[in-house]
């Protein structure tokens, strides 16, 4: 179906809001298995990378491909929404603010979109929300509504949503970013898990700390551009870029 | 001369059934009112121009005109295009709408307020922006918006006596034939403010057991 080898491909991603250049010819590639962490200032234009992987900003030029099957195909409107809806099944995605949704119990909020796309039985969703929920360690609170959950509940249960769909591909927008800092380890560790089951993953971050000890690769991003990328070992410890060791001065000096 | 409440339960029978005419004409027109004005707020906010434009000016007539002038159109005047509706049926149309009119407003304010990220978490999960909004959106703009809803309903059930004047025999309309007969305008009018009243608690009750299932979920 194509030519592409990698698992995640972004070639010659551009994006522009007016005039002014957020993405400049980014290309990407991931392997199935692989983590991935984007770090960079903010305004670097990580987030709007992660967010053109399943089309939620949508590029101005360049292509995304997800395991031989381009996300971002030029199809007529109507065409094109059933092509993205059935991709963006394939990718779950988990936001810095959670995006629950209070309407619904925890429990609703994880098996709403298999049953409704996947048209699985009551039976099937309570025993896959059930699934799910102790994978993420909130099987107690099944039945809460998200008002009632700390921060890190409420992240461990968008991350249990994410999964219910048994996505191929994980996105992490700073999932931590907008929790209490006794929260953060909670849900680094359910990342840490997922990991561990090989999980591909790209994870927007502010936590070095975090991206150094689960990620295979961990790629700098500056002002619209992939400014180095590399092994965590080499881009922490060693990086080439003044502008990198600049980022990481006042993140990994500063911080702690 | 004065009250003479005596020639009251000869009549209650009457009464009674205009209040049950009250009740249904309000319940029916309510869940109309409801209904459309969920569906004319996704109207006005995400259909095309070409679709949006004759519901607005369709809102534009329904807010812009007199409730009664409306019902006379509804009843009397589609007579002429053929459409001859029964008093009761062209009373539910015309309250329905009138109400469904101004609950859009109020729903697509709602809408517009609920953050944009859960139409984004919904679309992220592989949802069409149409199941989105029925599933996530819509639901919860029309949680933030039941207690004013519920007011516009208590506007509904006092109005809901204009319909006497197409003939629907609902509760005013009850209240004027016993009149009618026996002369008492003073005792047939309390009789039926009271009915009013009563129908009107019973309505304020729903809506707070409503409010409070609603309030649990936050």
């Amino acid at each position: 179906m194509s030519d592409t080898q990698h698992f995640v491909e972004i070639r010659h991603a551009r994006k522009n809001y007016g005039y002014i250049e957020v993405l400049k010819d980014i290309s990407l590639n991931v392997e199935r298995g692989q983590i991935v962490a984007i770090i960079g200032p903010s305004g670097s234009g990580k987030s709007t990378l992660l967010r053109a992987i399943n089309d939620l900003d949508p590029l101005t030029e360049g292509e995304v491909w997800l395991d031989g099957v381009q996300v971002n195909k030029k199809l007529p409107h109507r065409q094109y929404e059933k092509h993205i809806n059935q991709m963006r099944e394939h990718v779950g995605m988990v936001f810095q603010h959670f995006n629950l949704f209070p309407h619904l119990t925890v429990r609703e909020n994880v098996t709403m979109a298999p049953k409704l796309l996947k048209g699985i039985s009551n039976e099937d969703a309570n025993k896959l929300a059930e699934e799910q929920l102790a994978h993420v360690g909130l099987l107690d609170r099944i039945d809460y509504y998200p008002s009632r959950l700390s921060g890190g509940q409420k992240q461990r249960c968008a991350i249990a949503r994410a999964l219910a769909m048994k996505p191929k591909l994980m996105l992490f927008d700073e999932a931590t970013s907008a929790l209490d800092p006794e929260l953060v380890e909670e849900v680094n560790l359910v990342m840490k898990k997922l990991a561990e089951e090989h999980m591909t993953m790209i994870i927007v971050t502010h936590e070095m700390d975090f991206a150094a000890s689960v990620c295979d690769r961990v790629l700098f991003m500056d002002q619209g551009y992939v400014v180095e990328e590399g092994p965590p070992e080499v881009v922490f410890k060693n990086p080439k870029e003044e502008r990198t060791r600049a980022f990481l001065r006042k993140h990994l000096g500063g911080a702690k | 001369m004065g009250l003479d409440f005596s020639v009251v339960p000869a009549w209650m029978d009457t009464i009674l059934l205009g209040v049950l005419w009250t009740i249904a004409i309000t319940v029916t027109a309510a869940l109309l009112s409801f209904v459309g004005g969920i569906l004319l707020a996704v109207i006005a906010l995400y259909a095309p121009w070409i679709v949006r434009q004759p519901f607005r000016f369709f809102a534009w007539l329904f807010m812009g005109t007199p409730l009664l002038l409306q019902l006379f159109l509804i009843y009397f005047g589609l007579i002429q295009i053929g459409i001859d509706l029964p008093a009761f049926v062209a009373g539910f149309i015309g309250l329905g709408l009138h109400f469904a009119v101004y609950n859009s407003e109020l729903i697509q304010t709602a809408i517009i307020a609920v953050d944009t990220g859960q139409m984004e978490a919904a679309r992220t999960l592989g949802l069409s922006r149409t199941q989105a909004l029925r599933k996530v959106v819509v639901p919860q703009a029309v949680r933030d918006v039941i207690p004013p809803i519920g007011n516009n309903m208590i506007a509904l059930l006092k109005d809901s006596a204009l319909v006497s004047v197409i003939g629907v025999t609902e509760l005013t309309l009850s209240a004027q034939l016993a009149i009618g007969r026996t002369y008492r305008p003073f005792e047939f009018y309390l009789v039926a403010a009271v009915c009013y009243y009563v129908i009107n608690l019973g309505m304020e009750a729903v809506l707070r057991r409503i409010e409070r299932r609603i309030a649990l979920s936050r």
